[in-house]
C-alpha cells in the first residue's frame, strides 16, 4: 500500500466516445475545485462522433500545477477497448476502478483493483437505455467521490446549479449519484490513500476553456462580424462567440442582432468576408486551425499589403488530415509569422491561459484597427478545448476601441491631405477612409502593390520598396503595441535562460521548481507577442545559454528568434515536445537537466605546448 | 494605353442629374483595356446607369477580382471606394462588406475566369446567401490577361484564335444563377447598350443578389470566325427574351406602352421595372420554366438575353441574420461591449 496522497494525485477516465462521459467527468473536476483545490482536467480525444476512444484526465494538485503530469494515479476504466494500454498506464501503488458486471481479463499485481458492477447495477435500476448509460457516468462519479472522500453535498449543489433550468432532472440525477456513492461506501475501504482534503486554494478564479473566453474576448472587443468554417479545435470558439453575442449583443428595443456570424463555405470565403468587412469598417475576425491557415495564404497577403485590419484565431493542433489533429501542438508559428507570398511579416500573440485569450482576443482587434494589418491570436487545443483554472476575466469600462488612423468626413472636408500610403507621422501607419464617408473626397482604390502613396495605379519599382520600406517601419511600430514578455528572475543569479510562450506556461513554471530544487537555476522569459520586443533580444543576450521550450519539431519560436533578433544559433538549445500530448513539467525538467549538466562540462585544454 | 489621367474641366453645360451631378462625376481613370474592349461599353453602361439613377457615387462600393474585367472599377465610379481583391474571390470581399455596411451599394465585377473557374465556389455561395448585390460577370469566353486561354464559359467546340478546339463542356453562369436562388438573373451583350443599361439600373435598385452575365467580346483573343463570344456570333445568335425599361418609383408611369405588351414589375424599394415582352410567352417570375427556356434555346444555338428571372419581394442577407437596422461598422462601445458588471457576473457563474 503506498502512502496517503492528499490532493496531489491525477485520475483518468478512458471512455467511449459519444457515451455522454463528458459532463459526469465534468462534473468530477468541478467538485474538486469546489472542495478548495486545483484541478486541471484535460480531454484527449478522437476525430470521431461516437465509438472510438477518449479519455479525460483530472490533475489534482494543492500546490497548484496546472500543466500536464503524465501517469495515472487512479484509473477509470470504462472502455474495454483500451483496457490493456488503460492498464499499463497506472503508476505502481495505483487503483484501477472498473466496471466488473463481467470478469475483467487480467488485472495488474502492484495495483488495488475496485471493481463495481455498474452496468448491472444500471440494469436494475433503469428501463430506459439512454438512462442505463446517462446515470452510470453520474453512478460512478458517486463512487468516486465516497472513495477519494469528496463531500457528497457538494456534487450534489453541483447537479442542482447544472439543472437549474431543468429542474426535474436534479432528483434522478443525485439519486444516481448516490446509488454510486452508497455501493463504494458498503464495498470499498473509503477513502483510498488518495484524498481530497477541502483547501482554500483557488481564490477568485474561473473555470473556463480558452476557446469561450477567445470568443467572448471578441465581443468585449467590439468584433461584429464573423466569417468562419467548422475545423476542431477551432470550432468552439466560434460558437462561443455566437452565444455570447446572442446574450450581450441582442438589441433590446427590436430583438435584432449587432452582429454578423457566417458560416462560409470554407476559409478562403471566410477570410475574404473577414477583410471585406474589415475594409469596410467593421470589426472582423475568423477562428481557425492549421490547414485553415494554408489555405488563407493569399488573402492574408492581400491584408498585409493592402493594409487592412484582420484578426484570426488559430487554434493549433497537429498536422494534415484526420487522427493527430485532435491533439495539441504549437506548429503554426512559423507559417502565421510569415504567411503569404511575397515580404510579409505577421503580427502574433501568445495566450497562456483563457483569461490571457479574453485579454487578446480583445486586444487583437485594437492591434489589427491600429497597425492595419492581420493580427493572429495563436492559442493551442490545450488550452483552446480544455477548461482551465485562470484569474478572472476583468474589464475597464473606461476603455475605448482604439479605431486606428480613420480619416472622417469632417477632416476630409476641412481639407486634410489624404493619401492612404502616406505617411504623415513617420511611424509606418497612414490614414485610411472608409468607403461611403465623403461625396467627393478621401475615395480610393485598394489594391494589393502597385500604387504610390496616394493609391494611385503604378507599377514603378521605386514607389514598391518605398512602399515595403514602410511596412518594415510600421512592424517596428507594432512592438510598443504587442504584449511585453514576462520576465521571472531565478533566486540566484545564472547564466541560463528558458523562453518559451503559450500553454507551454504551466509546465515550464512547474519545471523551474523542479529545476531549482535540483539546483539548476533558470531565469523565465514568457514570450507574449511578435515581433519580439527589445526586452527579448536583451534577454537572450545576457545569458550564455537560453533554452527554447516548445510544442513542435522544427522548433519554430527558435527560428524566429534567429531570423528576427539576428541571434546566434549556438545560444538556444532546442527543447521540442510534438507527441501530440500537452508537454509536462518532467519532460522540460528532464531536458534541461540534461542540456545543462552538459554544458557545465568545461572541456579540458589540450596539451599545452 | 494611357497612364494620363483625365482633364477634370468639362463643358459647363454638360446636364446634371438630380444630385446635381454630370455624368463626368461617375467616370473613373481612362481605360487601359485594348481598344473596343467590350468591357469598357459595360463600364460606360455602369457609368450611365448610376448617372441615370442618380445615386451619390459615393454610396456605391466597387469590388472585383484579378483579371481584365477586374481592372474595370478603376475606369468608372472615380469617386467611390473600390478594391480590388484576390482571384475568384470577390464574393467574399463583398459579402464582408456588405456585413460591414448595409447601407452602401454593391457592384461585384468580374470575368469568366474570375467566376467560372477559380472563383466557382464564391460565386455560387454568395448567390445562395442572398448578399444585396449586383454581380456583373464580363464574360469574353477567354482569358485574357494572360494571353488567349479557355475559360470555363468557353463554349464546347469553340476554337481559339490558335486554332485549338476546346473539347470541355461550358459553365452557363446564368444557368446556374437561376438554380442557386438568386433573385435577378439577366443576360446581356457589352455591344447592346439599349438593353444593358436598363438591365443595370434595374440590378442596382433591386434589393437582393442580382446576377448579369454580360456577353463582352475580347478584341485580342476571342473575336475570330471560330469563336462562340465574337461580336459577331452573339449578334447573330442572340434571342432577347425581352426589353426592359427601368422606372424609378419617384417617375409616373406613362402610358408608353400597349397594354398587354409591357409588364410593370414592382421592386422591393418601389422602382418599377416594364418589360417589353417580346415573347408572350417569357414569365419572367418564374424560375422553373426560365430554366427550362434557357435549356432549350440553348439547344437550339440561341444565347438568351434579356432579364430571364426577378423576384420581387427578395430576402437578402442582413434579413436571414435579422441583423440591426444600423450599420455594423457604426456601432460603438456602448452597443458593443457588454462592460465589466456583465463580465464580474459571468466570472461569478464560472466558479
Amino acid at each position: 500500500m503506498s502512502a496517503i496522497r492528499v490532493n496531489d494525485f491525477v485520475v483518468r477516465f478512458a471512455n467511449v466516445n459519444g457515451s455522454g462521459s463528458a459532463s459526469a467527468n465534468q462534473l468530477f473536476a468541478r467538485a474538486i475545485l469546489r472542495m478548495g483545490v486545483p484541478a486541471t482536467p484535460r480531454n484527449i480525444f478522437p476525430s470521431n462522433i461516437q465509438g472510438l476512444p477518449t479519455w479525460y484526465e483530472v490533475r489534482v494538485s494543492e500546490a497548484g500545477h496546472l500543466g500536464a503530469r503524465g501517469g495515472t494515479d487512479l484509473m477509470v476504466a470504462m472502455n474495454p477497448q483500451t483496457w490493456d494500454k488503460d492498464l499499463a498506464g497506472i503508476t505502481p501503488g495505483g487503483y484501477l476502478f472498473y466496471d466488473s458486471t463481467r470478469p475483467a481479463r487480467h488485472l495488474r499485481e502492484d495495483v488495488t483493483v475496485l471493481g463495481m458492477p455498474l452496468t448491472a447495477m444500471c440494469n436494475a435500476e433503469y428501463q430506459d437505455p439512454r438512462q442505463r448509460q446517462i446515470f452510470k457516468n453520474i453512478m460512478y462519479v458517486g463512487a468516486l467521490s465516497a472513495l477519494l472522500d469528496i463531500d457528497a453535498a457538494v456534487v450534489e449543489q453541483l447537479i442542482a446549479e447544472q439543472f437549474k433550468a431543468k429542474e426535474k432532472l436534479i432528483a434522478p440525477n443525485v439519486h444516481a449519484m448516490r446509488l454510486g456513492r452508497d455501493y463504494a461506501l458498503a464495498n470499498f475501504a473509503c477513502p483510498l490513500n488518495l484524498r481530497v482534503q477541502r483547501a482554500d486554494k483557488i481564490g477568485d478564479r474561473i473555470f473556463i476553456d480558452g476557446n469561450s473566453a477567445a470568443g467572448l474576448g471578441a465581443v468585449y472587443g467590439g468584433a461584429t462580424v464573423c466569417a468562419w468554417y467548422p475545423i476542431t479545435p477551432s470550432t468552439s470558439l466560434a460558437e462561443a462567440f455566437t452565444r455570447y453575442c446572442k446574450r450581450y449583443r441582442t438589441e433590446p428595443e427590436t430583438g435584432r442582432a449587432r452582429y454578423a456570424i457566417v458560416q462560409a463555405e470554407d476559409e478562403l470565403a471566410s477570410i475574404g468576408m473577414v477583410i471585406g468587412a474589415s475594409w469596410n469598417g467593421a470589426r472582423a475576425f475568423t477562428a481557425t486551425s492549421g490547414p485553415g491557415i494554408s489555405l488563407m495564404q493569399e488573402f492574408l497577403g492581400l491584408a498585409y499589403f493592402a493594409e487592412i485590419p484582420a484578426v484570426i484565431f488559430d487554434v493549433q493542433r497537429a498536422g494534415p488530415s484526420t487522427g493527430m489533429p485532435t491533439r495539441t501542438q504549437q506548429c503554426d508559428v512559423m507559417a502565421c509569422a510569415y504567411a503569404s507570398h511575397g515580404d510579409t511579416k505577421h503580427v502574433l500573440l501568445f495566450p497562456e491561459d483563457p483569461r490571457e485569450c479574453f485579454e487578446f482576443g480583445a486586444q487583437a482587434f485594437d492591434l489589427a484597427d491600429r497597425l492595419q494589418t492581420p493580427v493572429f491570436v495563436l492559442l493551442d487545443l490545450d488550452i483552446g478545448m480544455n477548461e482551465r483554472l485562470c484569474a478572472p476575466f476583468a474589464w475597464d469600462d473606461s476603455r475605448r476601441l482604439d479605431r486606428g488612423k480613420v480619416m472622417t468626413a469632417a477632416e476630409l472636408e476641412a481639407g486634410r491631405e489624404f493619401g492612404r500610403y502616406l505617411d504623415v507621422d513617420h511611424d509606418g501607419i497612414t490614414y485610411r477612409t472608409l468607403p461611403g464617408t465623403h461625396p467627393t473626397k478621401g475615395a480610393f482604390f485598394t489594391r494589393g502593390t502597385s500604387r504610390d502613396e496616394y493609391a494611385r495605379y503604378t507599377e514603378e519599382g521605386s514607389a514598391y520598396q518605398r512602399n515595403m520600406e514602410r511596412l518594415l517601419r510600421k512592424f517596428a511600430t507594432a512592438k510598443q503595441y504587442v504584449p511585453r514578455p514576462v520576465r521571472r528572475d531565478a533566486a540566484e543569479p545564472t547564466r541560463f535562460g528558458a523562453i518559451y510562450y503559450g500553454s507551454t506556461s504551466p509546465a515550464m513554471d512547474e519545471a523551474a521548481t523542479m529545476l531549482a530544487a535540483q539546483g539548476v537555476a533558470l531565469d523565465l522569459l514568457r514570450v507574449r507577442g511578435f515581433p519580439f520586443h527589445d526586452e527579448v533580444i536583451d534577454f537572450v543576450a545576457r545569458h550564455d545559454k537560453v533554452f527554447v521550450v516548445e510544442q513542435n519539431r522544427d522548433a519554430q519560436m527558435r527560428t524566429l528568434l534567429v531570423n528576427e533578433g539576428e541571434i546566434d544559433p549556438a545560444k538556444l538549445i532546442r527543447v521540442l515536445h510534438y507527441d501530440g500530448t500537452p508537454i509536462t513539467a518532467d519532460f522540460i525538467a528532464g531536458a534541461i537537466a540534461d542540456a545543462a549538466d552538459a554544458a557545465k562540462i568545461i572541456p579540458l585544454r589540450k596539451a599545452v605546448p | 494605353m494611357s497612364f494620363l489621367p483625365k482633364p477634370r474641366l468639362h463643358h459647363p453645360e454638360l446636364p446634371t442629374n438630380e444630385l446635381g451631378f454630370t455624368r463626368r462625376d461617375y467616370e473613373g481613370a481612362i481605360s487601359t483595356l485594348c481598344a473596343g474592349c467590350g468591357h469598357d461599353s459595360i463600364s460606360a453602361a455602369i457609368i450611365r446607369a448610376c448617372y441615370e439613377l442618380s445615386l451619390p457615387p459615393h454610396r456605391i462600393a466597387k469590388l472585383s477580382g484579378i483579371g481584365c474585367s477586374s481592372k474595370t472599377p478603376t475606369y468608372f465610379l472615380g469617386a467611390s471606394h473600390g478594391f480590388n481583391s484576390v482571384h475568384g474571390r470577390m464574393p467574399s470581399v463583398l459579402t464582408g462588406a456588405n456585413l460591414a455596411n448595409r447601407d452602401l451599394i454593391y457592384l461585384g465585377v468580374s470575368g469568366d475566369g474570375d467566376s467560372a473557374s477559380i472563383g466557382l465556389g464564391q460565386f455560387a455561395h454568395a448567390l445562395r446567401r442572398g448578399v444585396n448585390m449586383v454581380y456583373i460577370v464580363e464574360n469574353n469566353g477567354v482569358y485574357g490577361l494572360t494571353k488567349g486561354q479557355f475559360s470555363a464559359t468557353s463554349d464546347k467546340g469553340a476554337r481559339s484564335k490558335k486554332g485549338v478546339a476546346n473539347t470541355d463542356a461550358a459553365i452557363d453562369l446564368v444557368g446556374m444563377a437561376l438554380q442557386l436562388g438568386a433573385t435577378f438573373v439577366a443576360r446581356s451583350f457589352s455591344g447592346d447598350k439599349t438593353q444593358l443599361v436598363p438591365l443595370i439600373k434595374a440590378a442596382l435598385q433591386h434589393e437582393g443578389a442580382a446576377f448579369i452575365d454580360c456577353i463582352s467580346p475580347c478584341v485580342q483573343f476571342n473575336n475570330h470566325v471560330g469563336s462562340t463570344k465574337s461580336f459577331d456570333y452573339v449578334r447573330e445568335h442572340n434571342e432577347a427574351v425581352n426589353r426592359l425599361d427601368f422606372i424609378t418609383g419617384r417617375d409616373e408611369i406613362t402610358a408608353d406602352y400597349a397594354p398587354g405588351e409591357v409588364e410593370i414589375v414592382s421592386q422591393h424599394d418601389g422602382s418599377l421595372l416594364a418589360l417589353r415582352k417580346l415573347h408572350t410567352d417569357y414569365d419572367p417570375h418564374d424560375r422553373g420554366s426560365a430554366i427550362n427556356y434557357l435549356q432549350e434555346r440553348s439547344a437550339a444555338g440561341e444565347i438568351v438575353t434579356g432579364l430571364l428571372y426577378v423576384d420581387p419581394d427578395p430576402q437578402e442577407l442582413h434579413a436571414h441574420l435579422n441583423t440591426t437596422a444600423a450599420p455594423l461598422n457604426t456601432l460603438g462601445e456602448a452597443e458593443l461591449c457588454p462592460g465589466s458588471a456583465a463580465l464580474a457576473a459571468l466570472n461569478a457563474a464560472l466558479r
